[in-house]
């Protein structure tokens, strides 16, 4: 499935990564269609120095190291993970807001990260951003018109200038805000209104894909669900490819096609939401989705979670071999020796489940942490066959 | 009963008006239970914690009417000099960003001794022997040596313990704990919670967790409080609000998640905004976003109706909206 990626990836300039000659197998395109987007290798390193004179490097923050993936046309991709694993690099990279320091992010073919000037111009009209805080990410001094129309005074070849309020007043009723609000300054709007204006702005300029850098986190949960299905629907309206980044499980379970894992400055994991949410393979996605708090008390009967030990390793001291293995407990010394690739595990070639998937561990294996969908929905006791022990006497006091 | 909360109301004075941030609030907690209040931002449910602790700002703030009952005592009867010798010893907050809590200049060993020199008045050497107890108990890898440490030295995570042993010290009968793990990762949240139900089962406290995550009241709690706009909506044992909440607020809220276990249609969206604390709507404060409103409930506050021996819920509909599920 993934060899028709060999050849392109032999000129990928992303090498910073791979100790080894064997094809890293990245993110399959999604059955929708060819990738819109293709990431190989992708690195941002931040110098540490030491000295005030004589500045020497002493070492390097790896903030991401060496991430592949595809984005296919009209697809959503999901990327998950703990705070100070990259995914937020990864964004700002994707956008050109940050230089990466290694690999190639080509879109439609061309590597924009070797482009400049004009055409680099003309890519990052298709590739647009929507920010995490509503609140920092519009300018308090500008109205709602000036900052949805903002983009077209760097791209006039969209609207023609007679044009351009109409256009904002249009995009003000596709993410469901009164165009008649477009004299208005953001402090004159709630949170989730806010984010519309965000996500307005990001539409502007007709672009093919949207990065979305948590763009639900900062609001409340009744507000939270109004902006996902708007994203959802416009989705659909735009035929937009998504980069959706979130640390919420569920929410990107909820928009996904394909959700990839990041640890550490890696995807460690990579697949549709069936293959990453049913069926995980690597230790981190287990230990992440057994972690999330299920909003069902009957699911504290069934659930077993893996509790991990320790903090995140430092992105400047990454550990050898697996960056994982320092938390592991499937750890072994082949861990700390080899670097797991990005590929289906071979013990896990041959099967025919969704367990079949690119899973970057030496020891992966099929463990279902969430609990079926179907089990705890069945609030009969004669529909469930074996009934779990509700209440362990630890409840019998409650007054 | 330990902590009973009757009738609340807490106002702010702002130059726009009068803002009426907890508008009759109830609720009680026993010894080793854990309570859930679960409510949106401006909901209310940290100013109602605030008042409990003492630690309002006032002005602006204002209690303007109700009582706290804490062990039969009405706190809010107290002096400043009594009302201190309960805060900390009796009853402890957590709070939300260790990092702001936590004073920066003084090591970490040096504000856990400070309870004891304080409440106590143990010698400065006594209660440095004491802090590396607590953060052993709260399993601070390598205690004896970063104790010394500034809060700054330690991860997300290790602060948050670091704000529990802080208020585990004194051994209180009460913990409030405001959004304990809203600023941690899912795996330190994970850790951090269970280390909190592991102390409290140990002390036999009362807890009470203010939180809008619905799935960490699930995994945690015995009852739960819903609120909204400054008043409770609904009160049950959690079990029971999960399986069929008898509030349409409640309701919305539990549908408009997305689930971890199947990927699902359409989110469902409650409509609208919460409202605005100055101007809240006549009536029952959520009929513009209910989608079953009806004309009584534009006018008539509704009182909490007992839905059975455990439960309440303020709207006049009750019955309608627990039977449909």
């Amino acid at each position: 499935m993934s060899a028709d990626h060999a050849g392109r990836h032999g000129t990928s300039a992303g090498s910073v990564l791979l100790s080894e000659g064997r094809e890293p197998g990245p993110a399959r395109p999604h059955a929708g269609g060819d990738p819109i987007l293709e990431v190989r290798g992708l690195a941002k390193h931040y110098p540490l120095t030491q000295g005030i004179l004589f500045k020497k490097q002493i070492g390097a923050v790896k903030a991401v190291d060496g991430v592949d993936f595809d984005l296919a046309e009209g697809e959503t991709l999901g990327i998950v993970g703990e705070s100070g694993c990259g995914k937020s690099t990864v964004a700002k990279m994707l956008v050109h807001l940050e230089p990466p320091t290694g690999g190639a992010i080509r879109y439609k073919g061309e590597d924009v990260t070797q482009l400049s000037g004009r055409a680099l111009k003309a890519v990052r009209r298709n590739i647009q951003m929507v920010f995490q805080d509503p609140y920092t990410s519009l300018n308090p001094r500008m109205t709602v018109g000036d900052i949805i129309g903002e983009p077209y005074e760097i791209h006039p070849e969209v609207a023609p200038r007679g044009s351009r309020r109409q256009k904002v007043q249009d995009l003000l009723d596709v993410v469901g805000l009164n165009p008649e609000y477009i004299n208005r300054y953001p402090h004159q709007f709630s949170g989730g209104q806010r984010q519309r204006i965000g996500i307005a702005r990001g539409l502007a300029l007709n672009p093919e894909i949207i990065v979305a850098d948590e763009p639900v986190s900062a609001l409340d949960v009744s507000v939270q669900a109004q902006v996902v299905n708007l994203l959802d629907r416009l989705q659909a309206e735009f035929s937009l490819s998504f980069v959706f980044i979130a640390h919420d499980l569920s929410i990107v379970r909820h928009i996904s096609d394909r959700v990839g894992v990041m640890y550490l400055g890696r995807i460690v994991e990579i697949g549709t939401d069936e293959e990453i949410y049913d069926h995980p393979t690597h230790p981190y996605t287990q230990a992440l989705l057994s972690a999330v708090p299920v909003p069902d008390p009957a699911a504290r009967e069934y659930r077993e979670r893996i509790i991990l030990h320790g903090d995140v390793p430092s992105p400047a001291a990454i550990p050898s071999g697996c960056r994982f293995r320092t938390r592991c407990w499937k750890a072994q010394e082949r861990c700390a020796l080899e670097v797991p690739l990005l590929a289906v595990p071979a013990a896990l070639r041959d099967v025919r489940t969704p367990a079949r998937h690119d899973s970057a561990c030496h020891f992966a294996e099929d463990t279902r942490v969430v609990p079926p969908a179907g089990l705890l929905e069945t609030p009969e006791p004669e529909d469930a066959p074996p009934p779990p022990p509700r209440d362990d006497g630890e409840e019998g006091t409650t007054p | 009963m330990l902590l009973e909360v009757r009738d609340l109301h807490v106002e702010f004075h702002t130059r726009d008006g009068v803002a009426k941030a907890v508008n009759g609030v109830n609720y009680s907690v026993a010894e080793g239970e854990t309570l859930a209040v679960l409510g949106e931002s401006g909901s209310g449910k940290s100013v109602t914690a605030q008042a409990i602790m003492g630690i309002l700002d006032t002005p602006p703030g204002r209690i303007s009417g109700g009582e706290i009952l804490f062990k039969d005592r009405d706190l809010l009867k107290l002096g400043a000099d009594e009302r201190r010798t309960v805060r900390g010893r009796e009853m402890a907050m957590i709070f939300q960003d260790a990092l702001s809590s936590l004073n920066p200049v003084l090591s970490v060993g040096d504000q856990l001794g400070e309870m004891f020199v304080v409440h106590r008045g143990m010698s400065r050497k006594d209660a440095r022997a004491k802090a590396v107890e607590l953060m052993d108990r709260v399993r601070i890898p390598a205690a004896r040596e970063r104790v010394g440490d500034f809060p700054h030295q330690f991860s997300g995570g290790m602060r948050q313990r670091i704000m529990i042993a802080m208020a585990m010290a004194l051994e209180p009968s009460l913990i409030i704990a405001d959004e304990p793990t809203t600023a941690l990762d899912v795996t330190v949240q994970a850790q951090v919670m269970d280390l909190l139900a592991e102390l409290q089962r140990e002390l036999d406290m009362g807890l009470i967790l203010i939180t809008h995550d619905l799935g960490v009241v699930a995994d945690v709690a015995d009852k739960i409080a819903v609120m909204y706009a400054g008043r409770i909506v609904e009160t049950s044992p959690v079990h029971a609000i999960y399986e069929a909440p008898a509030h349409p607020y409640t309701k919305g809220l539990l549908r408009s998640i997305p689930r971890l276990d199947q990927k699902g249609q359409e989110l469902y969206a409650i409509k609208g905004l919460p409202p605005n604390l100055l101007h809240i709507p006549p009536g029952c404060a959520f009929h513009p976003r209910c989608p079953q409103a009806r004309e009584v409930c534009r006018t008539d506050v509704p009182p909490l109706y007992t839905v059975d021996a455990e439960r309440r819920s303020a709207c006049h509909f009750w019955k309608e909206t627990l039977d449909e599920r």
